[in-house]
């Protein structure tokens, strides 16, 4: 008979083990991403600080009062996006507080958004599905380019 | 008296938990409600203390168990002294964070980091305190051991996994940012789960008065399932975050494995309603019955949204807040309020009059109907969202779900009004044996002074 401790640790190891696989492998090469500079990690550092993440999501992860913020720099295209964070974050409205930031803060913040914007789109909209109901993205860093098709 | 304590501030921290999400809600549908309070704070208050209280009577629960059914006595009761006072001053100045607007900005740890490390300490004294008590029983440790054994065990790695974004290796790269968070919470709550479900076997199993049901193949079958689940199931709620697709198609093979319990929930069903016709006089069985249910219910709907096809329109939506709060309302909740009233039946002091016991059951009763309305709004408010969107701005999504979301917040009153209306009676319990207790103590020592 199995011992139930050892069982236990098996899985404790493999815990281990898929852990340290996936943030090495499994998160690391993905296509599209650009550098965290000092300004957006500023932005970073902000968003936090007010606890946006409260109201807003990134990848659906977040509060539901305002929208999810993934895409938000490249809503509509050009630079509407930036247009209607800047006029929020600047004088707040529809729920959203004014916070008083200031021209650096909102720059930061911007730029912040703008940096996660090009890690991917959410949701996705070019994908396909397979019969049994998974999906597969073009972000995904396995998805097949252009130049393997 | 320690176990008893713990209960008592947990069952404060849902109170006031309940009554920051009813605010939290009414800021949500008409945002100058309380604008002086900014529903960032109320957001942060109602998650830190419902998840405070399901940690605090799970804790409460295993202090009070251990030295009564498992060994002669706890192995140190100043240490779980410590564990409470330490988890109390982090509470308490918690709660100052947030209402001075000092935050740490995470999803579900809003406050800032350094005030983890009490918790990690407080943590490391309570698994000290565990591990030592239950190394005095040197019998083959029932399923509910295991699984508070393992909740202890992960809680420690998952929490520390939450705080990995400190280093800029994971801060500084969005998409293994937003998979460590998950990972971390999704197994997090997997950890509790362990700790709360504990709980519940650990009541059936005496209620029932049947302790071969705890230590059968079928019991380390379903544990070992739900800690398999707990390692390699949490990507499921990354099927839209851009990463390897082997690891979401992994997830999605994990998630179906709980058709297993789905599956098992409905074979036992009959013999869990006869069980109930048998114990529906014990306070500690109906919600234990109640919890039954909404476990059904919610593992129904965990496995469709487990789905991707399904997952791609929900995401993201007041679908997911509604598996969310009816794991921790109907399943944690309704289990430790089990938990609660199972440890008042056992009291030497204090019994509940029939009167008290019949309000008991009317506010059960409003608890679950109000839960049912509260968790259809959501679902629909979620499906609304996340079917119907065609690409409009935010607040026209929002305006309408409006009435949705309306009566998800009207029914949120009445499900804390019948909450409160339990845990005003579990509370007057809970103190009034302390106070005998204590009375007790001192005649006791007054005599042994005089002998």
């Amino acid at each position: 008979m199995i011992n139930n401790r050892a069982i236990f640790f098996a899985l404790l190891i493999s815990y281990f083990i898929y852990t340290v696989y996936i943030f090495v492998d499994g998160t690391d090469s993905l296509p599209g991403m650009v550098a965290h500079n000092e300004e957006s990690k500023h932005g970073q550092e902000l968003f936090q600080k007010y606890n946006c993440i409260a109201c807003h999501q990134f990848y659906g992860l977040g509060g539901h009062m305002g929208p999810d913020l993934t895409n938000a720099m490249s809503y509509r295209g050009g630079n509407v996006g930036e247009l209607i964070a800047r006029a929020f974050l600047a004088n707040g409205g529809n729920g959203m507080p004014n916070y008083n930031l200031s021209e650096d803060e909102i720059s930061s913040l911007i730029a912040y958004l703008k940096f996660v914007d090009k890690t991917g789109t959410y949701p996705p909209k070019v994908y396909d599905m397979t019969w049994y109901g998974m999906i597969y993205q073009e972000d995904d860093p396995d998805w097949p380019s252009e130049d393997t098709e | 008296m320690i176990g008893l304590k713990f209960m008592k501030l947990g069952i404060i921290s849902l109170a006031i938990g309940m009554f920051f999400g009813v605010i939290g809600g009414f800021q949500f549908l008409f945002p100058e409600f309380l604008k002086e309070l900014l529903f960032t704070k109320t957001r942060a208050l109602h998650v830190s203390m419902v998840v405070s209280w399901i940690f605090l009577v799970a804790i409460g629960g295993i202090y009070y168990y251990l030295p009564r059914y498992t060994v002669n006595k706890l192995y140190s009761t100043k240490l779980a002294t410590w564990h409470y006072w330490l988890f109390l001053l982090t509470g308490i100045t918690v709660i100052a964070s947030y209402l001075s607007g000092k935050f740490g900005g995470r999803e579900y740890f809003a406050f800032p980091p350094i005030l983890s490390i009490p918790i990690f300490i407080s943590w490391i004294f309570f698994g000290f305190n565990f591990f030592k008590s239950m190394s005095l029983n040197l019998k083959p440790w029932p399923v509910y051991y295991w699984q508070w054994a393992t909740g202890i065990v992960y809680f420690f790695l998952t929490y520390t996994e939450a705080h990995l974004y400190l280093i800029p290796y994971f801060r500084e790269n969005m998409v293994r940012e937003i998979i460590v968070q998950w990972k971390s919470y999704g197994a997090l709550t997997g950890s509790w789960n362990m700790l709360v479900y504990g709980t519940a076997l650990f009541i059936a199993t005496k209620i029932g008065g049947n302790e071969k049901t705890a230590s059968s193949k079928m019991a380390f079958s379903l544990y070992f399932l739900g800690l398999f689940n707990l390692i390699f199931g949490w990507a499921h709620h990354t099927y839209l975050v851009p990463s390897d697709t082997w690891l979401r198609t992994f997830a999605y093979f994990v998630s179906m494995t709980e058709l297993y319990i789905f599956g098992k929930i409905i074979w036992d069903w009959r013999a869990s309603l006869s069980q109930y016709e048998i114990n529906r006089h014990n306070l500690a069985y109906r919600f234990l019955f109640s919890a039954d249910i909404w476990v059904f219910l919610n593992l129904g709907l965990a496995l469709i949204i487990s789905v991707p096809f399904f997952n791609f329109y929900t995401h993201g939506t007041h679908v997911i807040v509604a598996h969310a709060m009816g794991s921790t309302i109907g399943i944690n909740t309704m289990i430790l309020l089990a938990s609660i009233f199972y440890v008042i039946g056992n009291f030497k002091h204090v019994e509940l009059t029939d009167k008290q016991k019949k309000a008991v059951s009317h506010g059960l009763k409003l608890a679950n109907v109000s839960l049912a309305v509260f968790l259809i709004a959501l679902i629909i408010a979620g499906v609304g969202k996340g079917v119907f969107y065609t690409g409009e701005p935010y607040q026209v999504i929002i305006y309408n779900i409006r009435p949705f979301l309306m009566t998800f917040t009207l029914a949120g009153v009445t499900l804390m009004i019948g909450i409160w209306a339990i845990l005003w009676f579990a509370f007057k319990s809970l103190s009034q044996e302390i106070a005998k207790n204590h009375e007790s103590q001192e005649i006791n020592e007054a005599v042994n002074i005089k002998s």
